[in-house]
């Protein structure tokens, strides 16, 4: 096992992705849409089978389609009166099936699984810069975001947009997920939004106790994951899952035990 | 002065409207209870007002007024991670330690209520925490929507008191909806009787009659128009 540069910065950008990722995923349980966000996670395929067509950052071609996929959420909520559940699950799974017919079969393996050792230095610092940036924004939303959440007409009764709020999220939202895909890949990027919540909802009481532990949580499958890859010499994205997952049965275990 | 003007209000499908040319208005300090049967349009009407659906017609609030609205149930999981104190923090700078514990003194309960979470209290202590919050930011309207529907007996009378109380206390102006004709009798000023449209208005004693409940609930009525039929001496705190 060597410990070198390269290591310490996976660890970090690591860390910072699901430090963000699992932030936004206490309010994608709060939600109740983990089954939707997992779904919408997969439109980050094609887009990355684009970025790698036209030669451009599969990031920016992950982002560019979640950044349609939910805006198309957004307009299909509040201007028909379709029911969105089934229509997310059934485009992004075609999407899915789309990506994996187009992405060359080389490169499939890693959008579908990721590989964060590939990351170069600025990718790295971007990860990292924009994680920040989600952790920010979702702290000083969080109160309307939460009250939205729990009743819409409430907060619209207290002078809040729900609209323009619920667009702020799910725009949030697909950049989370773009970013995670190099760490985790396309498949398994609704896990790393919403394992580490799912176990902190277990044993938290307050909304600031769950947010807080899901971050918690996130940060640790996160550092878990990359340096058990590092001593297994296997690809981190799988582990940062089973780690995470430990974490939420030990969660269940201590509220079964509080309870 | 009028506080709010409702005309021609349509809510719904052209085809099959929820609320058809409804027009009423309501004035400073009144307290105006809407009754009518189940999917008669009641809770349509308080989105319609609140601005949380489509309508067509017009919805004229006195200017610099600010609602308060407490809903019918609010559907909450029991394991929520959230506490009462956060759930009163939602508002952001207004819910001050000193205002929330102002606010507990008028619904009546006490602070350790603020570490409980907000999915583990009772219905009627979730109630009285809405009806809390709802008044937080000093409202000069609120508008119940059966307040009490999930609570018992005693708790739903101890939350009339309450909102009589406040209703005094405040001098704020009431629109509720409630199903249960005893308290329309202990609170209301006017009564407004909804049908998808307007059935009958004006005041408890002369709108809570026999023919204009028959008209409402058409066999229901037996079961509404209970002892009070036959009491000649209420104190309507219509002053």
């Amino acid at each position: 096992m060597t410990l070198d540069l390269t290591f310490f910065q996976i660890l970090i950008t690591a860390v910072f992705v699901a430090a963000s990722a699992s932030l936004l995923g206490s309010f994608v349980i709060l939600k109740r849409m983990a089954l939707v966000g997992d779904a919408l996670s997969h439109v980050a395929l094609p887009g990355i089978a684009l970025g790698l067509a036209f030669h451009v950052n599969p990031f920016i071609g992950a982002f560019t389609t979640l950044f349609l996929a939910v805006v198309g959420i957004w307009v299909l909520k509040y201007q028909t009166e379709l029911p969105v559940d089934t229509l997310v699950g059934i485009f992004f799974t075609a999407s899915l099936a789309l990506g994996i017919l187009f992405i060359p079969e080389h490169e499939l393996l890693e959008a579908l699984f990721g590989d964060i050792g590939t990351l170069g230095l600025m990718e790295s610092i971007m990860s990292v810069l924009l994680s920040v940036g989600i952790i920010g924004s979702l702290i000083a939303i969080h109160k309307k975001l939460a009250l939205s959440m729990l009743s819409d007409e409430l907060a619209h009764s207290v002078g809040i947009n729900n609209r323009k709020l619920d667009l702020v999220y799910l725009l949030i939202f697909a950049l989370s997920i773009a970013l995670g895909i190099r760490f985790v890949g396309a498949l398994l990027m609704g896990s790393l939004v919403i394992i580490p919540a799912a176990a902190a909802k277990n044993i938290s009481r307050s909304l600031h106790g769950f947010m807080t532990t899901s971050v918690l949580f996130g940060v640790l499958s996160a550092g878990g994951g990359v340096i058990l890859s590092q001593i297994l010499d296997v690809a981190p994205g799988p582990l940062f899952i089973l780690t995470s997952t430990v974490l939420f049965i030990l969660s269940l275990i201590l509220r079964k035990l509080n309870q | 002065m009028e506080v709010l003007k409702v005309e021609n209000l349509i809510v719904g499908k052209e085809s099959s409207p929820v609320i058809e040319k409804l027009s009423f208005s309501v004035a400073k300090g009144e307290t105006l209870a809407i009754i009518g049967p189940n999917g008669a349009g009641k809770t349509t009407l308080f989105k319609a007002l609140l601005g949380l659906t489509p309508y067509s017609g017009t919805i004229t609030w006195a200017p610099n007024t600010k609602i308060g609205y407490v809903p019918q149930r609010m559907e909450i999981e029991t394991d929520v991670p959230l506490t009462v104190e956060e759930f009163f923090r939602l508002r952001g700078k207004v819910a001050t330690p000193e205002k929330i514990r102002e606010i507990l003194n008028y619904v009546q309960l006490d602070t350790p209520i603020l570490k409980a979470g907000f999915g583990e209290i009772s219905v009627g202590q979730r109630q009285r925490i809405l009806v809390g919050w709802s008044i937080l930011d000093n409202p000069t309207v609120l508008l119940f929507d059966e307040p009490t529907a999930d609570v018992d007996i005693y708790g739903q009378e101890s939350i009339y008191k309450m909102i009589s109380h406040l209703h005094e206390t405040l001098g704020l102006t009431v629109l509720l909806i409630s199903h249960d004709l005893s308290i329309v009798y202990q609170y209301a000023n006017n009564v407004m009787c909804l049908n998808h449209q307007q059935v009958c208005y004006g005041i408890p004693d002369e709108i809570l009659k026999a023919e204009h409940l028959q008209t409402l609930y058409g066999g229901e009525r037996g079961f509404y128009a209970h002892n009070h039929m036959g009491h000649t001496n209420h104190n309507h705190s219509t002053s």
